[in-house]
């Protein structure tokens, strides 16, 4: 391969480097209408009475937009495929206030500063009412978080609202009670995942104006901007036909952005006004009003045979939703379904539970999406298991682990809110990840710790899966054309988001049409102007985005080499073509002069091609990731000197970019498992909602990642790809976890693993609590 | 109120607001490289060179302002130009929001201290935020920028 498999530099990194207009906001009209919200005090409030008479009148709002201003009409701003296994739970504006910094109503105006001081001129009378704030009494309390009767599921989902349930979910293979109770050993251990703010550092951001066919013209950060395209359509009755979305460079999203945040008001704003119009949020608000990851309670009980054979895993796990139920099925079922089969060996399985309402911060889609928080409590569970039969936690991963041809009963039943689709392991080097990581480490050399004196140096590790895409589900496409001179065009609707789509989709197809990527020029996300596409999330941009650019590719090859062949006079089987000369005997001809001739000459006409792809299957990528951790004996304040990742994600298509997006996940991976967090006060007041109270990791943070890709070929992915976007951020918090057990004796169950918790229970454990 | 800057070494007239900030001073007048990620000096992404130094536009009254120098990227394009492409053959760019302003930062750490040591560039760059990389590509390609000079 000529292109795929090479470090080749994104293609618009310079131009962003040197801070040409990229984002959302730098397309903004100049003079757009500012659209502000007035965010609720309350965790949870009926408005009564809204008095905005003095702000209307003030000079320069346009105007104040209440519930009373919108149709009736729920909708889930979970960007997903459609019917989404989301619950129908969330009005544009609605009478009642749900968590602090829900949307109470919104001002229109002519600049931040008079729209402030309309906000400062409002006066809302509410009727405060108490709150659920603690996901572990939500369910059947007496408080219901939606009260309201016309809310509804697309299909079922579990969705009770009048238990305060969003979703839920139950599964079982075998009789699990039953192999439980003939294990030699079991263990039964409850952990917690708690919430975690993306912090892509755009904010969520969007702007819109009419264009002069009267149509709505939106440029919006978004992850989804087909899904978003029709939510607008369905919930503001704006025929799909007048709205386009462009999505332009966005700056960071990790699943924070596959949602609709301000982009439904400011396109109500200038559809309702002719006036361009715009917002972007403070980071106070994406931080207070955006979303998090769901926070969860995992109870698991695991049993094992003499010979340290997994026979049995159950897991009952709670997760909150927190005000609305955006992917609260679907993030519940990942956690299960990219975790679970890992350890396929097993006699029985259990996963169920349910999803809540509280009055927190919605929860949503954020990279790893469930599987961190099943990660961590299996991956915890199972060294917990090792201590308890005495067995070296590698050799038993090694025992009971997935391995390459094999399945598991699970993939079939598990899907995206539905059933799953069956698939084997065509490609899983989980025992090579294992064993190179091992080295890598140097595992056997300080397992499990090794004393320095004023400080403890330990290991610990964890395995990890995820998937490519949603099958039968996800849907990608691409167009390419040929230009005069002999060079590309590539429209895709895959989002790039600044994990690299743009540069691995172009890679591929100058690999396809052998050509250098600089001869491809790639747009993508214009519900005008590009194909569909479900959007960036799921992992499934290079595997189903690619291999929808392999097809389309592939054909415009073909279409070309009918028309050259048309012109030698001859089959096309019996052209030579390089990617620059097409060659028939003793005639040949470039691709430049080739064409020049179809679009100016001789029989002319545009080649172009659109090709789709729906995955029939997900081919898991598959990791091992390692920490060595150093520890203060005193103090418990942790050093990461080193995490050591080792990737099966099929090829990699361009090892520089996976490389950058297993980094950056580990990353992301470390501030859950050792200091975000996201915290309220008693009266459900979010603390962190700067980025002073809400750290995350700085360069100071990160001495040395070494992260390594395994060979690996998946038949089905594009030249071999699986993928890689989500799956390096799963381990960290279980691998954290286990090294500290390694280095104490001590084992913390609730994220993220602090110096704190560890001197508590290093005292509880001393004076015998 | 009208304040004078020279920006990227051009002698302006900004009309602005006794309380606006120089970070919406310049989006508002289209040196839209600048851009915001936070509220209160959280994030790095609004940094500009003022007269050479790195300061957060964000929390900088433009009033402060008056008089004096300030450079975004557009004014140091050759720079960002060899900066950007260590971060291509690094693959140190993933959404780039933090980019100009990473390579504004780092261009004054280059006029400072050309031979910083790993600490030192880790120390001087640590308020600029990347929730992308993991830094370590970015850090390699900084390296790399900076033994270009000497
Ligand atoms: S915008 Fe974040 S520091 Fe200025
Ligand atoms: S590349 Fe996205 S924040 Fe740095």
């Amino acid at each position: 391969m000529k292109v795929v498999n090479h470090k080749i530099p994104s293609v618009d990194g310079l131009g962003i480097m040197k801070g040409r207009k990229a984002y959302t906001d730098d397309f903004a009209e100049n003079d757009s209408l500012i659209v502000k919200v007035l965010r609720s005090p309350h965790a949870f409030a009926k408005i009564k009475k809204i008095d905005d008479k003095s702000a209307k009148a003030l000079p320069g709002i346009e105007m104040v937009l209440t519930y009373k201003d919108f149709k009736r009409k729920a909708f889930t701003r979970a960007g997903q495929g459609y019917p989404e296994p989301s619950p129908y739970d969330k009005f544009v504006l609605d009478e009642y206030v749900r968590y602090v910094g829900d949307e109470v109503l919104a001002v229109v105006g002519l600049n931040e500063s008079v729209c402030q001081d309309a906000l400062d001129l409002i006066e809302v009378e509410y009727e405060v009412l108490e709150p659920v704030l603690d996901f572990e009494t939500a369910l059947d309390n007496k408080v219901l978080v939606h009260p309201e009767d016309d809310i509804h599921e697309m299909f079922p989902i579990g969705f009770e609202p009048k238990r305060n349930k969003a979703a839920s979910y139950h599964m079982e293979i075998g009789d699990v009670k039953e192999v439980l109770k003939g294990c030699k050993h079991t263990v039964n251990e409850t952990f917690y995942t708690q919430a975690q703010a993306h912090v892509m550092l755009e904010p969520h951001t969007v702007n819109a104006r009419m264009d002069y066919q009267e149509r709505l013209i939106i440029f919006s950060a978004t992850q989804t901007p087909f899904h978003m395209r029709r939510i607008i359509s369905q919930t503001l009755e704006i025929p799909l036909s007048k709205i386009r979305v462009i999505k332009p460079r966005v700056g960071g999203g990790f699943g924070g952005k596959q949602a609709i945040h301000g982009e439904m008001l400011v396109a109500y704003v200038t559809y309702k006004t002719g006036k361009a119009a715009k917002m972007i949020y403070t980071r106070k608000e994406v931080f207070e009003s955006s979303y998090t990851r769901h926070p969860m309670k995992l109870e698991i009980s695991l049993g094992a045979d003499e010979n340290g054979m997994l026979k049995a895993i159950d897991a009952h796990i709670l997760s909150d939703t927190g005000a609305y139920g955006e992917h609260a099925l679907t993030v519940y079922m990942v956690a299960g379904s990219k975790v679970l089969p890992l350890y396929n060996k097993v006699d029985a399985v259990r996963f169920y539970g349910d999803v809540v309402y509280t009055n927190h911060v919605s929860a949503g889609a954020f990279r790893g999406y469930g599987a961190i928080q099943g990660n961590f409590a299996l991956e915890s569970a199972v060294d917990i298991l090792c201590k308890k039969m005495n067995m070296d936690p590698i050799k038993f991963r090694q025992l009971n682990m997935m391995k390459e041809n094999e399945t598991s009963p699970i993939f079939a039943i598990m899907g995206e809110g539905t059933e799953g689709t069956p698939m084997n392991m065509e490609t899983c080097k989980l025992e090579e990840c294992v064993s190179r990581g091992k080295e890598l480490i140097h595992w056997d050399d300080i397992y499990p710790f090794v004393d320095k004196g004023d400080k403890i140096r330990s290991v610990g590790m964890a395995i990890a899966m995820q998937g490519s895409g949603i099958p039968l589900i996800d849907m990608g496409s691409a167009s390419i054309k040929l230009n005069d001179d002999g060079f590309y065009n590539l429209m895709v609707g895959a989002t790039e988001i600044g994990q690299g789509s743009d540069t691995v989709l172009t890679q591929i197809a100058a690999e396809v049409l052998m050509t250098s990527v600089d001869k491809v020029v790639i747009y993508s996300s214009d519900t005008d102007l590009t194909p569909f596409d479900v959007g960036a999330y799921a992992s499934s941009t290079t595997f189903v985005s690619g291999n929808a650019v392999l097809r389309a590719a592939s054909e415009l090859k073909d279409m070309m080499l009918d028309e050259m062949a048309r012109i030698f006079k001859c089959d096309r089987e019996d052209i030579e073509f390089d990617g620059v000369t097409f060659k028939y005997d003793d005639k040949e001809m470039s691709l430049i002069d080739f064409s020049n001739e179809i679009t100016y000459s001789e029989a002319q006409k545009q080649l172009q091609v659109t090709s789709s792809y729906v995955g029939p299957k997900s081919p898991p990528p598959f990791m091992a990731g390692f920490v060595e951790l150093e520890i203060d004996k005193e103090t418990a304040e942790m050093e990461v000197i080193n995490y050591v990742s080792v990737v099966d994600c099929g090829t990699t298509i361009n090892p520089m970019l996976a490389k950058g997006q297993v980094d950056g996940a580990i990353v992301q991976g470390l501030g859950m498992a050792m200091f975000e967090d996201v915290k309220y006060t008693k009266k459900g007041k979010l603390i962190s909602s700067d980025l002073l109270n809400y750290k995350i990791p700085t360069r100071l943070d990160i001495k040395k990642l070494t992260t390594e890709f395994v060979e690996s070929y998946e038949e089905s992915g594009p030249f071999g790809a699986k993928s890689v976007g989500e799956i390096g951020i799963d381990t960290p918090p279980a691998a954290i976890a286990n090294a500290v057990e390694n280095a104490f004796g001590i084992r913390i169950k609730s994220l993220p693993i602090t110096a704190e918790k560890i001197l508590e229970k290093k005292w509880e454990i001393e004076n015998g609590k | 109120m009208k304040i004078k800057l020279n920006v990227n070494q051009k002698e302006k007239v900004f009309e602005v607001e006794p309380n606006e900030y120089l970070l919406d001073v310049l989006r508002r007048t289209h040196y839209t490289s600048v851009r915001r990620g936070c509220d209160n000096t959280g994030c790095g992404v609004c940094t500009v060179l003022l007269d050479n130094k790195p300061v957060p536009s964000c929390s900088l009254l433009a009033v402060k302002a008056d008089g004096h120098e300030i450079i975004t990227v557009e004014g140091i394009q050759e720079e960002a130009d060899k900066l950007g492409r260590h971060f291509g053959d690094e693959g140190a760019d993933q959404c780039g929001f933090c980019n100009p302003s990473m390579a504004l930062t780092v261009y004054s750490l280059k006029l400072e201290n050309p031979k910083a040591t790993d600490e030192e560039i880790n120390q001087y760059l640590v308020g600029n935020l990347c929730r992308c990389t993991g830094y370590v590509a970015q850090h390699d390609a900084i390296k790399k920028y900076l033994g270009d000079q000497s």
